[in-house]
């Protein structure tokens, strides 16, 4: 198995590998993938006009909004960092053969955790708080996570299904908290928890929405890249799923193997949880993620579940959404285009890959 | 006594109609499912019909009308899912995933117009005679017309796939594609076949909840009933008629939430609303065991346990 680029690949293996991993992983690929996009534009220009609206001048105004702007740049960037997360969330349990569809409930879970943390643990040091918040928002994940991996185990539940309808359970399990327990007394009625102390929240850059939350996914990406490229684990991970019998017999524990990755992945997208209500919410509030977990799942599909090109799907997946929430406020859209958008995106980026075979 | 009487009467006879919605994408995934093929987008193809069969029915004043345009709105997302997955060969998860986020995205769009309508949409009729039975004619006998056809889909779907020509030749694809393509059948047109008439099922369903349930539209309102859905076929181990006690359960268990709510119990709604989402994977959990065996085998590669 080639773990990482070897620097006595061939060209040849080294454009089929490029091919092989999905349309943002550099090459061709890349350039099928910007074909995609243009497509899904076309579409979107033709579902914007059916519905009265000029999409020329719906585009130009997303275009100055998004990237034209100081400001929907840094929109980008917020967007952006839970994406991250919860994109690596779904690539490393992928892995070991698992699919983590749950990252919208572990993000839910995260941010009741760390928030449960801020509320009734506070201290003064910024330095104690935060990191512990972040380790209680993984450990909240994790723990979400590790339900669906245990029935996998010891029930055989298919953990697509069993994390799909756990995050329906975790966003009720806020609703639980924020319309009941944790509901701030003076915040009339509204069914927001106690703001944070001045400790729990990440600091905001140059004045912007844009938070010092941006270093986790940059650690967890950097950590994610070293482990699955660079050590025997990532390499043992991927023999496990690729072959668990093979893996198996080699004196691989392939159940802990998965179970960690599994976990693993549920504690990328309670950071993920987390790094929102410290940074963006400051407190915690029902819909805190809008989608955020499904829509870094299949960022991490497009760029085929490689941590560096989901810098690249989670880039274009944030700017749609913005562009969404831009032309809400400048062309009077609902915000809802930004996921028709994204869909569309995602079908024709999909799509635009080769068929290995027909359809047999 | 008395009140644990009326908790489950009162379940029982609240659990048929919230079922029917889930009924009809247990029939859409079953058959999708059947033809080796699996349709994450289920959800997406429920939220289409209900948007599409509300905004039909409120312009046109027609239930009927509506009911159509629900299971146009459900095929037509499903042709997406079936483009890519058959003709693209795109992984099954990831397009059905995108399929549902896109299909809130466009029902979001749409149906921002009518969020406070109420229209006039399916009513309820009592079949004279057997309505008058206690409790279960109550259940069974006062639904509306798409609850009756629920009711005769399920055995002649059973029917179809078990004996005629056709089921086989679904069934056949989705143990394995390449011996039925040897056969001398063309797996890419039944599987096209399977995943749109699963659609435009869903898109029935999707109609069920918005025309014939509440007479309302709201964003999102299928919350998770095409995922459930698919957990259900795997329950039902992919027969129609395990698929209909399936959906029961689950409607059971949004009747037992809705009586517990009604009698003021002393725990959070919120609690009470993870009830059918809860004990749809405590039964998977328990029940598992024959799931192996019973699924189709061209669906292991997508659904190992």
């Amino acid at each position: 198995m080639n773990s990482g680029a070897g620097s006595n690949e061939s060209l040849l293996s080294k454009v089929h590998r490029l091919w092989r991993c999905g349309p943002f992983s550099g090459g061709e690929p890349a350039l099928r993938a910007a074909l995609g996009i243009l497509l899904a534009l076309a579409v979107f220009a033709a579902f914007l006009a059916a519905t009265g609206i000029d999409p020329a001048a719906a585009f130009s105004k997303g275009w100055e909004g998004v990237l034209g702007s100081p400001l929907g740049l840094s929109e980008v960037g917020v967007t952006m960092i839970p994406l991250l997360l919860t994109a690596l969330a779904t690539a490393v349990p992928t892995r070991v053969g698992l699919v983590n569809v749950g990252g919208e409930g572990q993000l839910f879970v995260g941010a009741l955790t760390a928030t449960g943390v801020a509320l009734f643990f506070p201290v003064s040091q910024i330095w104690l708080m935060l990191p512990a918040m972040a380790l209680a928002g993984c450990a909240g994940g994790g723990a979400w996570a590790a339900i669906a991996a245990l029935l996998r185990w010891w029930r055989g539940v298919n953990e697509v299904i069993s994390t799909l309808l756990a995050n329906y359970l975790a966003i009720l399990l806020i609703d639980v908290f924020v319309f009941g327990p944790w509901k701030n007394p003076e915040g009339l009625g509204y069914p927001y928890t106690t703001p944070f102390g001045l400790a729990a929240v990440f600091p905001s850059i140059a004045g912007s929405r844009f938070h010092w939350g941006f270093l986790a996914p940059v650690i967890a990406l950097v950590v994610t890249y070293v482990i699955l490229n660079r050590t025997s684990w990532g390499f043992k991970m991927r023999a496990v799923g690729g072959n668990p019998e093979a893996a198996r017999r080699r004196g691989i524990a392939v159940d802990r193997y998965a179970i960690a990755a599994m976990v693993a992945g549920g504690a990328l997208a309670g950071l993920a949880g987390m790094v929102e209500v410290s940074g963006i919410h400051h407190d915690l509030r029902p819909g805190i993620s809008n989608n955020l977990g499904y829509l870094g799942l299949l960022a991490s599909w497009l760029a085929g579940h490689n941590p560096v090109p989901i810098v690249a799907a989670c880039f274009l997946i944030a700017v749609f959404l913005v562009a969404g929430d831009v032309l809400q406020l400048t062309a009077g859209l609902p915000s809802a285009a930004g996921l028709v958008l994204i869909g569309l995106a995602l079908f024709f980026v999909l799509g635009m890959r080769r068929v290995e075979r027909r359809a047999l | 006594m008395s009140t644990l009487w009326l908790v489950i009467s009162g379940t029982l006879t609240g659990a048929v109609g919230p079922g029917i919605s889930v009924l009809y994408a247990v029939y859409g995934e079953l058959i999708t499912e059947r033809a080796g093929r699996i349709n994450l987008g289920m959800e997406g193809c429920m939220l289409a019909g209900a948007c599409f069969g509300f905004v039909a029915t409120a312009e046109s004043g027609s239930a009927a009308i509506g009911i159509l345009a629900g299971m146009a709105a459900g095929a037509m997302a499903a042709s997406i899912h079936a483009g890519l997955v058959i003709y693209r060969d795109t992984n099954q998860l990831a397009t059905g995933l995108a399929l549902t986020l896109f299909a809130g995205g466009v029902t979001a769009y749409v149906g921002r117009g009518y969020v406070d309508d109420i229209i006039q949409g399916l009513n309820p009729i009592a079949i004279p005679g057997l309505a008058g039975i206690p409790v279960l004619g109550e259940a069974l006998f006062r639904q509306d017309i798409l609850a009756y056809v629920a009711y005769g889909i399920g055995p002649l779907l059973w029917f179809v796939l078990q004996y005629t020509r056709w089921g086989l030749s679904l069934r056949a694809v989705g143990e394995s594609a390449a011996v039925s393509f040897a056969a001398g059948r063309n797996p890419a047109t039944l599987q096209l076949a399977a995943i749109l008439l699963g659609g435009a099922l869903a898109g029935v369903g999707g109609a069920q909840l918005s025309v014939g349930l509440t007479h309302t539209w709201s964003e999102g309102m299928t919350a998770g009933r095409g995922f459930i859905a698919v957990a259900l076929v795997i329950f039902g181990l992919w027969s129609p008629l395990r698929g209909m006690a399936g959906a029961l359960l689950f409607g059971g268990a949004v009747g037992l939430q809705l009586q517990l709510q009604a009698l003021g119990a002393p725990v959070s709604p919120f609690l009470l609303d993870m009830l059918p989402y809860a004990l749809t994977l405590g039964v998977l959990a328990v029940w598992t065991g024959a799931a192996d065996r019973a699924m189709p085998a061209g669906l292991k590669t997508i659904l190992r346990t």
